[in-house]
């Protein structure tokens, strides 16, 4: 089947001598819900550019949906949805003025346009604000102004750049709920990327993880999480002894007087832990990951990109 | 051709220019009323004739195109260096609105501003003088023309600009002194040999004098050369701005 995005060996050198793209190869299947992640200035928005012909490429190949962005670049635009990272509308047109221009741009007519815009805007809940300035919108309103202008010419392939960066809880869970549902019954591919990796692992199929312009990681998040060998917990414990004994198989440290870090290795349960304390009469009140999974694996393929998780 | 991306462009276009037109249609006609007042009224009548025609009649080709010149160029330069501003100009980018399309739509808009603006200006000269056409069709395809090559001219200059600054500089410095010395005021037949030589170097002269000579049915110039220099020039420009837009120039890094 015809490869939602394909990439092979981009590169972009800029101007200033910039190496952002050092030969990327990337492929992201129809239907998915792609993670792509990487620290600030790995290049994520380099790539980002060069897929929707904002960047020009130094080298290597971009297909959306089979379109060669060099030989067929029209029809590979039309398949192509995107949300930048900052936002890029005229302040003072109105908001449904820059809904339906933009169908425009893709031949959609205004008539059909304004058609189209109603549901998106309602269900982004924009629709009251239709008239007004998008000046006079909030930030995480104008954050769904993008996505609902992304969408109104119904993209197969969609592209995100971090949509919930700056976006208070309630509405970036809305806003996930959201993407879930075009993912799964609009059946839109998703490529995010975003800084929050909470919100990748608990959308995203596949991950690639991108550092100083090469591909650190390309799996499934579930094979991502799987190379994690070890879980740190933390602890909130009744009261700790003076001097803390050493629990059998565990690695301990002390953070004040009530509270512990436990290193947990992958298979050997968390059951334990508890039972090692009970000996000590250490009473456990709470417990909770130090870190996100997927931060944690995160962390270390950027600050090791050559050697990778551990395994 | 994308007609619906054209007429979006266009619209989109028109929406702003007459919702700002207190700073684009208004200004035009206080300042060409204060010329025909100071000008045509109060020195013209000193002045006397030019070329047979009373002074006023004589300006009022001049100033119409005037003000059509710096309207289409205006408007385009301004627009189209605010989207790249305000990164606006991205909606059309991902979107697969070809270049000539972009081209065609920001200089629609333009143009239909500086023809609205030149209406506007003709209408407030028809309050001073007894307007008269010689050559209807010559004064329609000349400011038709000409406010399409001053829209070229502002996309091209705006596809440059990196600031605001960049936008202001070419009407200040470069199309005003040659509008000013494009014989809206006087008849080159007045200055000496040379400086009609010079003069002739100016492109915007044979624009003012084929549009006044639709009007007034007199040139400076002959009007097969007029509309030659016109076609030659928005060929160039249009050439220039399509390169500068297929290259990406100043839009992608």
């Amino acid at each position: 089947m015809t490869k939602a995005l394909s990439i092979k060996d981009l590169c972009k050198t800029y101007d200033n001598g910039t190496q952002a793209l050092k030969g990327i190869n990337l492929e992201v299947e129809q239907g998915d819900f792609f993670a792509l992640l990487g620290p600030n200035g790995a290049g994520k928005s380099t790539a980002i550019g060069i897929i929707s012909a904002l960047v020009n490429k130094s080298a290597g190949k971009v297909e959306v949906f089979g379109h060669d962005i060099d030989t067929d670049l029209t029809n590979a635009k039309k398949q192509l949805g995107l949300v930048p990272q900052e936002f890029n509308f005229n302040m003072f047109e109105g908001v449904e003025q820059i809904i339906v221009q933009q169908a425009g741009y893709y031949g959609i007519s205004r008539k059909e346009a304004k058609k189209r815009a109603q549901p998106i805007l309602e269900q982004l809940g924009l629709w009251d604000k239709r008239n007004s300035q998008s000046r006079e919108l909030s930030g995480g309103m104008k954050r769904r102004l993008m996505i609902a202008r992304g969408l109104i010419h119904e993209p197969k392939l969609l592209i995100l750049d971090e949509p919930t960066a700056g976006v208070d809880i309630e509405l970036r869970r809305s806003m996930w709920d959201f993407m879930q549902d075009l993912n799964r019954e609009k059946k839109t591919t998703i490529v995010l990327t975003t800084h929050y990796l909470e919100e990748a692992e608990s959308l995203c199929r596949n991950i690639a993880i991108i550092n100083h312009g090469e591909i650190a990681e390309n799996t499934s998040m579930k094979g991502l999480l799987a190379k994690l060998d070890m879980e740190t917990f933390v602890l909130d414990t009744t009261g700790l002894p003076e001097k803390m004994p050493e629990l059998n198989g565990y690695e301990v440290r002390v953070r004040d007087e009530s509270t512990l870090e436990v290193d947990v290795h992958k298979g050997a349960g968390v059951n334990g832990v508890f039972q090692e304390l009970s000996k000590h009469d250490i009473t456990v009140l709470s417990m909770r990951n130090k870190a996100n999974r997927l931060e944690e694996l995160f962390v270390r393929l950027v600050e090791n990109p050559h050697g990778g998780p551990k395994s | 051709m994308n007609l619906v991306a054209f007429q979006t462009i266009v619209v989109k276009e028109i929406t702003r220019w007459t919702r700002i037109w207190s700073q684009t249609l208004l200004p035009p006609a206080i300042t060409m009323t204060l010329y025909f007042v100071i000008f045509g009224n109060l020195i013209g009548s000193r002045v006397g004739e030019m070329d047979g025609f009373g002074y006023m009649e004589y300006i009022v080709p001049g100033l119409i195109m005037m003000s059509v010149i710096t309207n289409s160029y205006g408007n385009v330069v301004s627009s189209f260096f605010s989207s790249k501003y305000q990164r606006s100009i991205e909606e059309m980018m991902v979107s697969p609105v070809s270049n000539w399309v972009i081209l065609a739509g920001y200089v629609g808009g333009g143009v239909l501003r500086g023809l609205f603006t030149g209406l506007i200006v003709t209408i407030v000269a028809s309050f001073f003088v007894d307007l008269q056409i010689h050559n209807f069709w010559v004064v329609i395809s000349v400011v038709l023309l000409t406010s399409i090559l001053f829209a070229i001219g502002g996309l091209i200059n705006a596809v440059f600009a990196k600031k605001f600054d960049d936008v202001a500089i070419v009407p200040t410095f470069i199309l005003t002194p040659l509008t000013y010395l494009g014989g809206v005021f006087y008849s080159i037949s007045l200055l000496p040999e040379f400086w009609q030589g010079v003069s002739k170097l100016n492109p915007i002269i044979y624009m003012v004098n084929a549009f006044r000579y639709g009007f007034l049915g007199k040139s400076d110039i002959q009007i097969g050369i007029a509309f030659a220099i016109i076609l030659v020039f928005i060929a160039i420009l249009t050439s220039f701005a399509m390169y500068l837009l297929n290259r990406g120039i100043g839009l992608r890094a």
